[in-house]
């Protein structure tokens, strides 16, 4: 699921599962199979996160991205900053879960 | 403020005889591709520009004066992403292609503006826009951008492999307009009738439309510009899980700060001015009734509004490099998690945050939500917001009744954090009016967010300055009509009728016994009479308050010489004067508002409600404060 991927990672996206008028949109908005999604940041609340498609920005909340399917790519050597950030975020989403 | 936001409307020109003649060109393109930008640049005209996607959510006309062809009409257009339109603002854009939309003439050709930093992704776009058949034009717009940042495409290969001319331009600099002035020419008659003949992929398909885009921006040796690095740079730090937030109240503070230690001086000053030549220029007048109409009636209650101009220019400053950088979508994204809680997305803290600069333009923006739940219970709360009208209101009132008192070393003052105060209690009674309405009435299921966040960019100095002016101008047109026209019936209304050839005592004048009749109503809030007709002159826009107190107070003649500040506290205490900032926080005053609530939920019904509800609110909360206040200080 794309929500899964940390922030740095990318993904290739496999396929979309929602109501066909949002999928419609994702998809005129880059979210299209064998497309490559980049996370780019969360919200200071953890959610929603920022991803990098086609070159553009879009933000989507964790449920629209739990509905897109991805495999993961090579993981690329991730910088100091980048392996600090994720866990942040993480541990807050589990709070925000329970 | 009424009239803030409907320019005079374009009327086309009555189609001729002559059917084949190009007439109507409509502007198309994704959100924040630049089309209102270049819609400015060809008819000479200001239409709102800013840097985030759905800034325009009506179509706008206009002749191109701009380039000297009067006699074309320019339509300017909602960006979309397809024909398949997935909110308000975009249907807008798609009916006016199918020549649908009452008033607005079907376009006989398009000029199709793309981002060329996302050209990519952006001719997905063009494939069902060259498919229409009208002769189109495509322009690779924000083109020096994409060049500094090592772009590369090549317009004669693309206008090839489409079958449509290109031209590379930008907008904001105004390069590449001759390249459209010459198309406009060439489809001067017969060819305008042609359909276009290219080899498009089926419409209708994002996947195949992305395919075709892809080979296409391929075969035409695109390269995409290195992406914004800077512009993540900058989120990294803003939408900093502690950086980000801090950040946002750091501003937020600043900005009232600012109003108040750089706006208050300013305005001081000018008021000086103005009283003074308004001394100067009754000297010309006879000692009688003109005198007194013209220097106690309308100087005293217009100046008493316009000293307020540079809090006003302050404000929209702030509010203007707030939309041109592109922040204005991070905040949406921030405020995103606050605004699930009462039922909402992000995407509904656009309009809130436009709201404090108009209610009007705010409850337009609102045709970007695309549920219509989320958008009804949207347009319900945005005149909670604090508007600019209500800021001479509130400045009047604090610098008259709150000491300047500063804590911190001087950076803090108490007028700005009662100024703040009222701010968030707009901002507080919104929200929970939206939840209120969204676990109610409007309930629906959660919508996604879906957001593009556009680049960072900075403001030019240029499309400030414009703004600035814009508002200004404004300000001082309200000023000079609905303002000087009320301060006038005012004054009239407190000098009739005449006691043997002489003005009434204030109290025995109509106005003065309107007010005493409506005393009951308002006593309890500790408001006196004067307030009472301020109140119901400010239903017309809310900063007509201040210019009734000006009229009121210079027609009593105890109170004639004084300043107005020092006036009002011969008659108003402590707690009135909070109860009535806290009035104003609540009520909509503003017919303006209303008119559009009407308009964009097609009903009298939402506006009357929401007219009364803020009413009983306001009365409420102001009760409740005048008698706080007074339990404190007893």
């Amino acid at each position: 699921m794309l929500s899964e991927l940390e922030v740095g990672t990318t993904g290739i996206i496999e396929s979309v599962d929602l109501p066909s008028s949002v999928h419609n949109h994702l998809m005129y908005m880059g979210f299209l199979p064998n497309a490559r999604v980049e996370v780019l940041h969360r919200a200071p609340a953890g959610d929603p996160t920022v991803y990098a498609i086609d070159g553009l920005e879009i933000a989507l909340r964790r449920e629209t991205a739990q509905a897109i399917q991805v495999r993961m790519t090579r993981p690329r050597q991730p910088s100091a900053k980048e392996t600090r950030q994720p866990s942040k975020p993480r541990q807050s989403e589990r709070k925000a879960r329970r | 403020m009424s009239n803030c936001c409907t320019p005079e409307p374009y009327k086309p020109p009555e189609p001729g005889a002559d059917t084949t003649r190009l007439r109507t060109i409509a502007l198309i393109g994704p959100p924040n591709s630049g089309k209102s930008t270049l819609f400015n640049r060809l008819t000479g005209l200001r239409q709102k520009v800013a840097n985030y996607p759905g800034v325009t959510v009506e179509q706008r006309m206009g002749a191109m004066a701009g380039i000297g062809r009067s006699d074309l009409t320019l339509i300017d257009l909602p960006g979309i992403y397809s024909l398949d339109p997935f909110s308000e603002d975009a249907r807008v854009s798609v009916e006016v292609l199918e020549g649908r939309m009452p008033g607005t003439p079907k376009p006989d050709a398009i000029l199709l503006v793309l981002d060329s930093l996302h050209l990519t992704r952006q001719l997905m776009l063009a494939a069902p826009v060259l498919a229409l058949g009208l002769p189109t034009m495509v322009l690779l717009n924000m083109s020096d951008l994409m060049e500094m940042r090592g772009g590369e495409i090549d317009p004669l290969r693309l206008a090839q492999e489409i079958g449509a001319p290109v031209a590379r331009i930008s907008a904001a600099k105004g390069s590449g307009m001759e390249a459209i002035q010459l198309f406009l020419n060439r489809h001067r008659g017969e060819d305008a009738n042609r359909a276009a003949i290219t080899v498009l992929p089926v419409v209708g398909n994002a996947v195949s439309a992305h395919k075709w885009a892809a080979q296409v921006s391929a075969r035409t040796g695109y390269r995409a510009p290195l992406s914004a690095e800077a512009s993540r740079k900058v989120d990294a730090v803003l939408l900093h899980r502690f950086w980000g937030p801090l950040f946002f109240l750091v501003v937020v503070f600043s900005v009232f700060e600012v109003v108040f230690s750089i706006g208050q001086p300013l305005s001081d000053g000018l008021g000086d001015v103005l009283a003074r030549a308004g001394t100067w220029a009754t000297n010309f007048l006879p000692n009688d009734w003109l005198r007194s109409l013209v220097l106690d009636g309308a100087w005293k209650g217009v100046t008493s509004v316009l000293v307020f101009l540079p809090q006003i220019l302050l404000l929209f400053l702030f509010i203007g490099i707030l939309e041109d950088s592109g922040y204005l979508a991070r905040a949406a994204l921030i405020a995103d998690r606050v605004m699930r809680t009462i039922g909402l997305n992000g995407k509904a803290f656009i309009p809130l945050l436009s709201a404090y600069a108009c209610a009007v333009p705010a409850i337009m923006a609102t045709r970007t939500i695309e549920n219509k739940r989320d958008r009804l219970a949207t347009i319900l709360v945005t005149p909670f917001m604090t508007c600019s009208a209500r800021l001479p209101v509130y400045m009047l009132f604090i610098a008259a009744f709150i000491p300047p008192i500063a804590f911190v070393h001087g950076l803090v003052g108490l007028q700005t954090l009662v100024m703040l105060g009222l701010y968030l209690l707009g901002f507080l009674a919104a929200l929970a009016t939206a939840r209120l309405l969204k676990s109610s009435i409007l309930k629906s299921s959660q919508t996604p967010f879906i957001l593009e966040l556009p680049q960072y960019r900075m403001p030019t100095l240029r499309s400030i300055g414009l703004r600035l002016w814009d508002r200004g101008s404004v300000f001082l047109r309200q000023a000079g009509s609905v303002i000087l026209v009320v301060t006038l019936g005012l004054w009239v209304l407190a000098n009739f009728p005449r006691h043997h050839g002489m003005a009434p005592e204030l109290t025995e004048s109509i106005i003065g016994r309107l007010g005493h009749w409506m005393e009951p109503a308002i006593a309890p809030l500790g408001f006196n009479w004067k307030i009472g007709i301020g109140l119901l002159s400010s239903v017309l826009a809310r900063e007509v308050m201040v210019g009734t107190m000006g009229t009121l107070y210079g027609a009593d003649p105890q109170t004639q010489s004084l300043s107005l500040q020092t006036a009002l506290h011969h008659d108003l205490h402590l707690g009135g004067a909070i109860a009535l900032m806290v009035f104003f926080a609540f009520a909509m005053q503003c017919t303006s508002t209303m008119a559009v609530v009407r308009r964009e939920t097609n009903s009298w019904r939402w506006p009357v409600i929401q007219f009364l509800y803020m009413l009983v609110l306001a009365w409420g909360a102001a009760f409740v404060a005048n008698w706080a206040v007074g339990m404190i200080w007893m």
